[in-house]
């Protein structure tokens, strides 16, 4: 039976890659469905592998649920991911990302009028940003209860740091050739700032607002481990877990991807629109 | 090293402002205990201090502001408070003790490290994978990439449950939620790197007529160094967050993120400050080990930045 079953998870693994390997050798590998198609080939070749795998050497699902299981799941929970979905995503981890991101933006542009503090908040807040800040999760639920307040506060405290070395250096990123000729206009500090400074500071923000998103989300999902109300997509996943019902845990976490990727694409498309005009956005 | 005075203003404006807030944020506290001690209260009854704001509260009791640094369980400790529950944790106590801030934090850092070191190697063995292999590059990157937009963190306790229930428990489960946290910034990271040679660079190998094997080793690979470092910076800093995460919803009895929870459940937020004080400094340590070797490994190879 275990032999039966790797080897026919070998066979759906061969039968995938070697379809991928023949498109990405092929003259097509570059156009943009092969670009789309292969990496799609390749999940669903992982899918089916993991399906055959638990279904034949019947493993419990307690340990490792299968996709189609996790599918039926999904489908069947809708409302209450959707009830959990608004409460840890719309509710904690947007409004503390509006939030953080808003706070970041003001120091930024009240410390962008002095070197002297710039160059104190550089370091500074890079090494804020690499601490584990999700570690305040618990004074946070002290302090504010354990609604989606406690969790938009977390979401806050975390996405500043990045966001605000982001928009610092950035407002920073113009050569003095360019503000002597802001200055042969007779610019002054505001015409200067949102004329020149703030657009080439743009690419820096974005990069700052795309590290974030993730952060807003792993900082909601994760301070409801440490007291919610009986919503949330944290909540959900730790009483799952106790309960032992994983595949109630694997849909979580595929509206956690979804969300993640949707977030993080809807801040990449803004960046397209705003930063046209930078190389990196150039096709 | 000009940076040094306004790094330390910075500081020291973000300690005043602690340092400023605990007054409101522990005048209530401070009150009800003062009001026990015979201690004259402004507005005498609990229920009319619940109306005012802890600033309007502050204001009108300005005799108990020194108590407000002094509580045994505040709702927001002085940074003293936190650097002398740090040092008698730290220092104070035997280090195999339970009650040791070194215990714990051994803990969580060994998962770590090891997490940390099994996602680099795997990371940068994938790395190589996708750089030599056309089909790998169109299949998994994508993926590589894509995976760092999801909130990976909230696999934790299920990764923990699940290795649980076939009987693998204490340091392994956490090391994999480290090693998959730092495995995704690796693998892009060499990419980059072992990418970097120009096409003019290449083409000097091929009139050495090098092959494949020599242009990895003496091109490709020393040019992804810096790279490398990068990531690895972001990694162990990422793995750090995911062991102390780990030991957080699944009961764990040791390990910065236990202690935190402790702290919460049992009401004693001198606890979790102290490990949350620590976790942040061995966080900095560590990124801060991996900036020297950078600086180090560059130096030795020629490629220091000035």
């Amino acid at each position: 039976m275990t032999g039966t079953a790797i080897i026919s998870a070998l066979g759906i693994w061969a039968v995938g890659w070697f379809i991928n390997a023949r498109i990405a050798a092929s003259a097509v590998a570059g156009t943009r469905w092969a670009k789309i198609l292969v990496p799609a080939l390749f999940g669903l070749t992982l899918l089916a592998m993991w399906e055959v795998l638990v279904r034949m050497l019947e493993i419990s699902p307690v340990i490792l649920p299968p996709p189609s299981m996790i599918a039926e799941r999904f489908a069947v929970e809708i409302p209450t991911l959707w009830a959990d979905f608004v409460q840890t995503i719309i509710k904690g981890a947007m409004t503390g990302y509006i939030i953080g991101a808003l706070a970041a933006f003001g120091v930024a542009i009240l410390a962008d009028r002095s070197d002297f503090l710039t160059r104190g908040i550089l370091p500074v807040g890079s090494f804020m940003a690499a601490l584990p800040i999700v570690g305040t999760a618990p004074i946070f639920v002290r302090w504010l209860g354990s609604d989606w307040q406690s969790k938009a506060a977390v979401v806050a405290v975390m996405v500043f740091f990045p966001i605000l070395v982001n928009a610092v250096a950035g407002l920073r990123d113009t050569s003095a050739m360019q503000r002597d000729l802001m200055r042969t206009y007779g610019a002054g500090y505001w015409p200067t700032f949102f004329k020149l400074r703030l657009p080439a500071a743009m690419p820096f923000i974005f990069n700052g607002l795309k590290i974030a998103t993730t952060l807003a989300l792993i900082g909601a999902i994760v301070a409801e481990f440490f007291g919610s109300p009986t919503v949330g997509m944290g909540f959900r996943i730790s009483t799952s877990v106790g309960r032992l019902a994983l595949d109630m845990v694997w849909a979580e976490i595929v509206v956690a991807a979804i969300a993640g990727s949707l977030f993080y694409g809807l801040v990449a498309w803004i960046e397209g629109r705003v930063t046209f005009w930078h190389p990196s956005q150039r096709k | 090293m000009k940076s040094i005075l306004p790094v330390i203003t910075v500081v020291g404006a973000i300690l005043l402002f602690w340092i400023v807030s605990v007054v409101p944020m522990n005048m209530h506290l401070t009150a009800d205990q003062a009001q026990r001690q015979d201690i004259a209260v402004t507005p005498d009854t609990p229920a009319a201090r619940q109306e005012l704001s802890g600033i309007g509260l502050s204001l009108r009791n300005l005799h108990l502001v020194g108590a407000t640094y002094t509580l045994e369980r505040p709702r927001l400790p002085s940074p003293h408070q936190v650097a002398v529950e740090l040092w008698d944790t730290v220092a104070m106590k035997n280090p195999t003790s339970r009650r040791s801030l070194v215990y714990h934090g051994w803990v969580t850092v060994s998962a770590t490290l090891v997490g940390f070191l099994i996602g680099t190697g795997l990371g940068i063995l994938l790395a190589v994978g996708i750089v030599y292999s056309r089909a790998m590059d169109m299949s998994v990157m994508p993926w590589a990439i894509a995976s760092q937009t999801i909130p990976i963190l909230a696999l934790a306790p299920m990764i923990i449950v699940m290795l649980g229930a076939i009987g693998i428990q204490g340091l392994f489960p956490k090391a994999i939620i480290s090693a998959y946290l730092s495995f995704f910034p690796v693998v892009v990271g060499m990419v980059k790197g072992l990418r970097s040679p120009d096409a003019m660079q290449l083409d000097l190998l091929r009139t050495y007529s090098a092959n494949p094997a020599q242009g990895f080793w003496k091109l490709r690979l020393p040019a992804s160094v810096p790279y490398l470092f990068a990531s690895l910076k972001i990694g162990i800093s990422a793995s750090l967050v995911g062991a102390i995460v780990a030991e957080l919803p699944t009961g764990a009895r040791a390990g910065f993120g236990a202690r935190m929870l402790v702290g919460d459940q049992y009401g004693q937020p001198m606890v979790t400050w102290a490990a949350l004080f620590a976790a942040a400094i061995t966080a900095a340590a560590l990124v801060g080990a991996l900036a020297l070797m950078e600086r180090a490994t560059l130096r030795r190879m020629g490629m220091a930045a000035a």
